[in-house]
């Protein structure tokens, strides 16, 4: 007898399972979750905190934050940022100042750790919302951040 | 000799082979390579080949300061991402000396206890694959995507964080995360007794599962098995209950514990250990207190000489984060214990007798994630 008391047992514990999937499945349209990515590129809109890629705005006069001080470049555990600075004089005060030449962000080497833009005295870069950063050729990962031409902003000090 | 000469012996008994299971395996969850002694179906040894995915985590964090160590163990166990960050970050808050405000502890363990559950949520999804049943998987993930958009408001990133610092938190939490929390609860509630309708109650899981593997509470201990796979036996060693850091002394919970042993008893204690971190994010979720974000720290943490310890209970068993300092920057040794690797010396043990597909079963209630077990 417990033979077929298993069978009956066995198949209310499937029916009772199917009844779960059958609400999903005559309810499809009311819980969907899922995102038709590709197609709702233009919609999609990410959180505000998250993490895609390092970026350093610049304002409308092609003018950054970034003194050059390097201290993303120390912060940074993997080696993703290299800082290329030199010194001018400063034509008001006479005396020789830092300024950066090319700010260097290796895409491919980051972590996304967020450890550079909390070490950055000046808030000069900051993470970007984009993800989409698959490219053909790896070099196209490693970036100057500061555009070309850039200068830093007046009044903002090391 | 005669080729059936080799396979079946005077007696009629069939010999012994070897298969590798792994590398590239669906059921070992990632690299894990098991080096099957099978007699017939029948499994008689395991032994378990590791260094797929080493990367040398923890020589590694001899040349990283203690802020940039926190995002390595993002990367260990990357189910139970919050827990180790905060094992590391207590390690360096003891060697500093300093107390992270209320307002940081409570939501650290809010985070915890998410991570726990996105972590549960994973595994019960994964269990019924493993099992045989596809449906378990797209129900759990449904789920875990509210927990993983919780994160990402406000951690920034969904799986690997970097959230707890040294000293405090990133940032502060979102404006929206108490309200998604809430919202993910409410939720939650009404969907973990369907986890149970599908998979806890069906037969086949049952049959597969009940009395299969039994781990006794002596072999538990002196394999030096934690987590839910040891509280399934019986072994009381939940740290947030025994050795409470964190805001866990001042919330109320139950150590969820099994008598059987068995591969059943390691999946219902993981199910029960869901509506316990609820029940532990309900009360505290509405009263965060205020405080300081972040403690104030040199720009360059210097540990004294000395030698720290904290372990932490992540989703899998104990973690413990042990720095020896020399005064440094960085650390001149660091060692982090990762429950899987020992969860993982008990297999050999358990598998012995049983059937292949039993071996999947009793792998899969304990939860490997392998580059834990590696680092
Ligand atoms: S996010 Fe982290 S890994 Fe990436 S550049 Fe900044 S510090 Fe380096
Ligand atoms: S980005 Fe910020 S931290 Fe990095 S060099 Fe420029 S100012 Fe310094």
């Amino acid at each position: 007898m417990s033979y077929f008391g298993d069978i009956g047992k066995g198949i209310k514990t499937l029916l009772s399972g199917m009844k779960v999937t059958g609400k999903y499945f005559l309810n499809a349209r009311k819980e969907i979750i899922t995102q038709q990515y590709p197609e709702n590129r233009d919609t999609l809109e990410m959180f505000e905190r998250f993490r895609g890629e390092v970026v350093m705005p610049h304002d409308e006069n092609n003018e950054h934050r970034c003194t050059g001080c390097q201290a993303c470049e120390i912060a940074c555990p993997n080696g993703s940022i290299e800082i290329v600075w030199d010194r001018k004089v400063d034509e008001e005060t006479g005396k020789k100042k830092k300024y950066i030449v090319n700010h260097i962000y290796h895409l491919s080497m980051c972590t996304m750790c967020n450890l550079c833009i909390v070490a950055c005295p000046t808030d000069a870069i900051k993470m970007a919302k984009k993800f989409e950063n698959a490219v053909f050729d790896r070099t196209a990962l490693t970036k100057v951040l500061n555009k070309p031409g850039s200068k830093l902003m007046d009044g903002v000090e090391e | 000799m005669k080729t059936e000469e080799l396979i079946i012996n005077p007696q009629g008994k069939t010999e012994e082979y070897f298969i590798n299971m792994g590398p590239q395996h669906p059921a070992t969850h990632g690299v894990l390579r098991l080096l099957l002694t099978l007699d017939g179906e029948i499994v008689r040894k395991v032994d378990a080949d590791l260094g797929y995915i080493h990367r040398s985590i923890e020589k590694m964090t001899e040349f990283d300061t203690y802020r940039q160590i926190v995002h390595l163990t993002d990367r260990m166990d990357y189910l139970s991402a919050h827990m180790n960050n905060e094992a590391v970050c207590l390690a360096v808050e003891k060697g500093l000396q300093i107390e992270v405000s209320d307002r940081v502890k409570v939501i650290r363990t809010i985070m915890t206890e998410l991570t726990r559950l996105s972590s549960h949520q994973l595994w019960w999804g994964v269990i019924g694959m493993d099992t045989g049943a596809l449906t378990t998987f797209m129900y759990a993930f449904r789920d875990r995507e509210m927990i993983n958009d919780i994160f990402e408001e406000t951690c920034g990133a969904r799986l690997t964080m970097n959230y707890f610092v040294p000293g405090g938190l990133m940032w502060d939490i979102h404006p929206n995360f108490q309200k998604r929390v809430k919202d993910f609860i409410k939720h939650f509630k009404t969907k973990l007794p369907e986890y149970d309708t599908l998979l806890s109650d069906n037969v086949i899981f049952r049959k597969r599962t009940e009395g299969i593997g039994i781990l006794s509470k002596e072999d538990a201990i002196s394999f030096g098995v934690t987590g839910p796979g040891a509280r399934a036996s019986g072994v009381r060693c939940d740290l947030r209950k025994k050795h409470p850091y964190s805001a866990y002394d001042r919330v109320e919970f139950k150590e969820i514990l099994g008598t059987k042993g068995d591969t059943f008893e390691r999946y219902r204690v993981r199910i029960l250990e869901m509506w316990e971190s609820m029940h532990i994010i309900e009360q505290l979720i509405d009263n965060i207190p205020e405080g300081e974000i972040l403690e104030k720290t040199k720009a360059v943490i210097k540990l004294p000489k000395g030698e720290f310890y904290q372990r932490v209970e992540t989703a899998r068993g104990e973690f413990g984060a042990n720095i020896i300092s020399d005064g440094k920057k960085s650390p001149y040794r660091m060692k982090f214990r990762s429950p899987g690797f020992s969860n993982l010396s008990v297999i050999d043990h358990l598998a012995k007798g049983w059937k292949v597909a039993d071996l999947v079963a009793i792998m899969a209630t304990f939860d490997f994630v392998i580059p834990d077990i590696d680092r």
